[in-house]
This record gives C-alpha cells, sequence and structure tokens, in this order.
C-alpha cells in the first residue's frame, strides 16, 4: 500500500497517484501521514479507492468524491466531503462548518461533533453525526438524510426543502419552514439502516424525531405575498 | 479571509520561545492575507517602567537623536531601542503621558502603535516571514502574543491599517471579518473621548474594548458586551497585560481553532497554524462556540 507523507511529498502528487488508479486495479489503498492540516487532502476522486489519513486535515478534504472510501483518524477543517457524489468518508474526530455541504450522495460519518452549517444545501448525501451539530444545518437541504445522535443548534433546517432529519437529542430552535414530524414506519426502516451503515449499535431508531419542511415557503403561494 | 493566530503561556519555561512560536504560527497563515502583518509581544513587566512602540515613515530622519529630544519630557531616563522601522521608547511609568505629549511636537511624523508596562507592538505592509525577520521577532520573550496577517477589505493597506490595533495600554486585537456598524460606533465613541488614527473598523472595535475597560470591566465583560453592540462579521483575539481572550460573532463563519495543554492557550484562524506546537498531538483541540466569550488571565490564574 502506498503511503504519502505529506511533510514530504507535494499534495498534488498525491491526489493525482488517486486519479491514475487504472479501472480494475486491485491495489487502491492509500495512507496518508503527517496530513498536519493540509487543505484539499484527497479531492476529486473518481475510483473506488481508499484512503486512510492519519492526523487532521484542513478545508475541503474529501471534496466531490465519487466512489472513494476516506477515514480521516483525526479531525477535519471546513468544508468536508463537499459535494460528494457517491462513495463514504468516515471522520474519526471532529469536523468544522459546512460538512458534507451540497453533497449528492454518497455517506458522510462524523463520529465528533460537526460545527455549523452541517448539511447546508444537501442534495442527496446521507450524514450521519454521533455528537452534536451547530447552528444552520442542513440550511435550504433539498435531499437526502441527516442523522444527529446529539443536539442541533439553532435554525435547524431553515428554508428547508426535501431533505429529512432526524435528531435524538434536543434541537435548539428550528429554522423557517422546518417542522416536527411523525416518525412512520417508512422512516424508521430508513434511520435503522442508516444507522447501521454508520457503525452505531447502542442507539434504536425510535429514540430519535424526525423533521422536515412544512412546504409553505417553497412552494410560493400568493397568499403570503405579505410575508415575503 | 485574514489569518490570526495568538498563544498564551502558562508554562514559564516556554517563555523564551514565546517570539518564535508566534512567528512560525503566523508565517504558516499567510495565504490567508498578503497585505500586511503585525505582531504584539507581551514581554513581561519591570517595576515602574513602561514602552511605547512607535514607527516612522523615515526612520533615519525621524529617529535620529530622538532619545535626546525626549530628555525633557522623559526627566532623562528614555531610552530608544530602533528596529528597522519601529522604536521603542523605555521609560519611567509616570512619564508615559509627557512624553507622548512631547511626541507630537519633536517627532510629529511618529505613529504610536502601543503602549503599556508589557506590550511591544510591530507591523509593516508586507508578507509575516519580512516583518517577523524585519523586526527579529523571532528572538524575542513573553508571556503572551498575537498576531495578524491581512487580507485587506474595510480600509487602504497601509502601515496604521495593518493589525494588531493597540487603543489603550497594553491593550491589542486582532480581526478577522468585517463590521457593518463601526462608522456609527466611532462617532459614539468619539464623544466619550476615544482617539482614532483610521478609518479601520477593527481599530472601533480595539477603541470599544478599551472605552469598556475604562469603566472598570474586564476583558471578558468587554467582550461579551461586544457581542451585543458590534455588527458584523468576527472573529477577534485580544490581549491586555495578563489577559487573553477570544470571541466569534453569532454567524462564526470566520474560522477559528484553539488548542489547550497544560503549557498553553493557542488559538489559530486554521489547525495549520498550531501544528508545530509542542504537544499538540496530545492537545485538547476545539473550535470555539459562536457568541461564546473564552478569556485567560495570568493574574487571575495566580490569585
Amino acid at each position: 500500500m502506498p503511503v504519502f507523507d505529506l511533510t514530504a511529498t507535494p499534495l498534488r502528487e498525491f491526489n493525482q497517484a488517486l486519479h491514475d488508479v487504472k479501472s480494475g486495479a486491485n491495489d487502491t489503498a492509500f495512507e496518508v501521514v503527517n496530513p498536519r492540516g493540509h487543505h484539499s487532502v484527497a479531492v476529486g476522486i473518481d475510483a473506488p479507492v481508499v484512503v486512510d489519513v492519519r492526523g487532521s486535515v484542513g478545508y475541503y478534504c474529501a471534496g466531490m468524491n465519487d466512489g472513494g472510501t476516506v477515514t480521516v483518524h483525526g479531525s477535519a477543517g471546513p468544508g468536508v466531503a463537499e459535494n460528494m457524489m457517491s462513495g463514504t468518508v468516515v471522520i474519526e474526530g471532529d469536523a468544522s462548518q459546512y460538512a458534507g455541504a451540497t453533497g449528492r450522495g454518497g455517506l458522510l460519518v462524523i463520529k465528533g461533533n460537526a460545527a455549523s452549517r452541517c448539511g447546508i444545501s444537501m442534495k442527496g448525501i446521507d450524514i450521519v453525526v454521533h455528537g452534536s451539530i451547530g447552528h444552520m444545518s442542513a440550511f435550504m437541504a433539498q435531499s437526502g438524510n441527516l442523522v444527529v445522535l446529539g443536539d442541533a443548534g439553532e435554525a435547524l433546517g431553515d428554508s428547508l426543502y426535501e431533505a429529512r432529519l432526524f435528531v435524538r437529542g434536543s434541537v435548539k430552535s428550528l429554522g423557517a419552514d422546518c417542522i416536527e414530524k411523525e416518525m412512520r414506519p417508512e422512516h424508521i426502516e430508513v434511520l435503522s439502516g442508516l444507522l447501521e451503515k454508520a457503525g452505531v449499535t447502542d442507539v434504536k431508531p425510535e429514540e430519535f424525531k424526525r423533521y422536515g419542511s412544512a412546504r409553505k415557503l417553497y412552494t410560493f403561494n400568493i397568499d403570503n405575498a405579505d410575508a415575503y | 479571509m485574514c489569518g490570526i493566530v495568538g498563544l498564551f503561556l502558562k508554562d514559564k519555561s516556554l517563555e523564551p520561545q514565546l517570539g518564535a512560536l508566534l512567528s512560525d504560527m503566523l508565517i504558516t497563515m499567510t495565504d490567508r492575507g498578503p497585505d500586511s502583518a503585525g505582531i504584539a509581544i507581551y514581554g513581561g513587566t519591570r517595576d515602574g517602567l513602561a514602552k511605547i512602540t512607535v514607527q516612522s515613515a523615515d526612520p533615519d530622519q525621524d529617529f535620529a537623536g530622538l532619545q535626546e529630544k525626549l530628555k525633557e519630557a522623559s526627566g532623562g531616563e528614555a531610552t530608544v531601542e530602533i528596529k528597522s522601522t519601529h522604536a521603542v521608547i523605555s521609560l519611567p511609568a509616570a512619564r508615559v503621558d509627557a512624553v507622548r505629549e512631547a511626541l507630537a511636537t519633536v517627532a510629529p511624523n511618529l505613529r504610536v502603535m502601543g503602549a503599556g508596562e508589557s506590550v511591544e507592538i510591530y507591523k509593516e505592509v508586507g508578507l509575516p516571514k519580512e516583518v517577523v525577520e524585519r523586526f527579529g521577532v523571532r528572538s524575542m520573550s513573553g508571556s503572551h502574543g498575537i498576531g495578524h496577517t491581512r487580507m485587506a477589505t474595510e480600509s487602504a493597506v497601509t502601515t496604521l491599517g495593518a493589525h494588531p490595533f493597540s487603543t489603550g495600554a497594553d491593550q491589542c486585537l486582532v480581526h478577522n471579518g468585517s463590521l457593518s456598524n463601526h462608522n456609527n460606533l466611532r462617532r459614539t465613541l468619539r464623544k466619550k473621548g476615544m482617539r482614532f488614527e483610521t478609518e479601520n473598523d477593527s481599530e472601533v472595535a480595539a477603541a470599544y474594548l478599551t472605552a469598556e475597560m475604562n469603566t472598570g470591566k474586564d476583558l471578558g465583560e468587554a467582550l461579551e458586551g461586544a457581542l451585543d453592540d458590534l455588527d458584523g462579521f468576527f472573529t477577534f483575539v485580544v490581549g491586555t497585560k495578563s489577559g487573553f481572550g477570544v470571541v466569534r460573532d453569532p454567524i462564526a463563519c470566520k474560522p477559528a481553532v484553539m488548542a489547550e495543554t497544560d503549557q498553553y492557550v493557542a488559538f489559530g484562524s486554521e489547525y495549520r497554524a498550531l501544528v508545530n506546537l509542542p504537544g499538540i498531538e496530545t492537545a485538547r483541540v476545539w473550535e470555539p462556540e459562536p457568541a461564546t466569550v473564552y478569556f485567560w488571565d495570568h493574574e487571575k490564574a495566580a490569585a
């Protein structure tokens, strides 16, 4: 397995190596040591490679991931897994602002806490946070699932479209047009599947509450013109 | 953008390394702002002595004979140490006001960067690496310090527009962000007797905290007030003679990472700034919460 030491090897060389993996190749595992908060580690993956990053990373780690499996054995800076298309990104520590922003697919697991704007404008990604999330999370989230085992900060799901939000702990406040919704069997089923995929074994889906859009804001209604 | 760093030492054995540690932290943040850079070092106090840091656009001219020119106002007890475009005037604390007044007459082109018992402030247009080298920051020792590398938004790229801003004795502030109510607030603070050197928004934040602390509040209380009275984006790192504070606005889109060990408390705009600190691998590393004041004080810790 190739090991890239980012104190010795330029980042571009590592990111290029991820692109040079030929279709059908067996040797697809990579290790990164000494990331030391570097930006853009393992961005633009477009093959089913496996990357283990030993340490903490800066901005945009695993951005645009399409099919790779990236594990950060440390914490991640702003914009981790931004615009993920498919694959899996696991953060063993905490994640900074806008984790999983605009993601279209794949699974992002954060084992610590996530800061503000987690899942902002998500469009199909699944995000599971073992800890808590900060304010303005899932702002304008369009589709996908955000699962939070801890608490959510202020203005959860503001201007929400059709993403589903599951929170086990408290929610400091709900954003505009975000409401609590009934947990039906189909939601329990979706949630169980996500918890299993994220390696959560000691928590039952029944412990969560579901939040979603009241659908009063994004389907413009002329009767509400005064409110805008 | 802008990059800000801060380091508050708890372990006295690290004090000789303060300048070097802080220099490396700031240089790592260079790509967050290449316009100007500055650093404030709290180098410890000596009984009854104070320091005034001054800056000149023409140091050969302005610093020549400065010690002599200040003889009367300082009672002959001022010494001048020239460091490139800056000079540190050491003098008895009781003479600070008289010397500052005299400076306006005998050396009207000098700009006062800061004054106090402990702080020295160095800032110039240019990259952190150049600024740190120019002033020999690496060899400085001290108990705490803050630094800034600027990407200008709200006022001109000049030495005076560089951070840190100091508006009170031993106080200084660095800012990442932009304030939207600084003009109004500057007017209000002028009425309270605060003086301003620039049209910069961050200077208003510094003066606000000075004015609040003048009413008897400690740094922590003044920072709580800032959350109510300042409008805009900010992550501030602030130093006083013995204290070190951090606060972010409620939206908190300007980045911030902190680390604490038994030896120090450190702040960086990014984790990258912290990776060379001793024991960072086992430090408690966290992102400061929005609208939450963090505040450490050497004197309060000792009490």
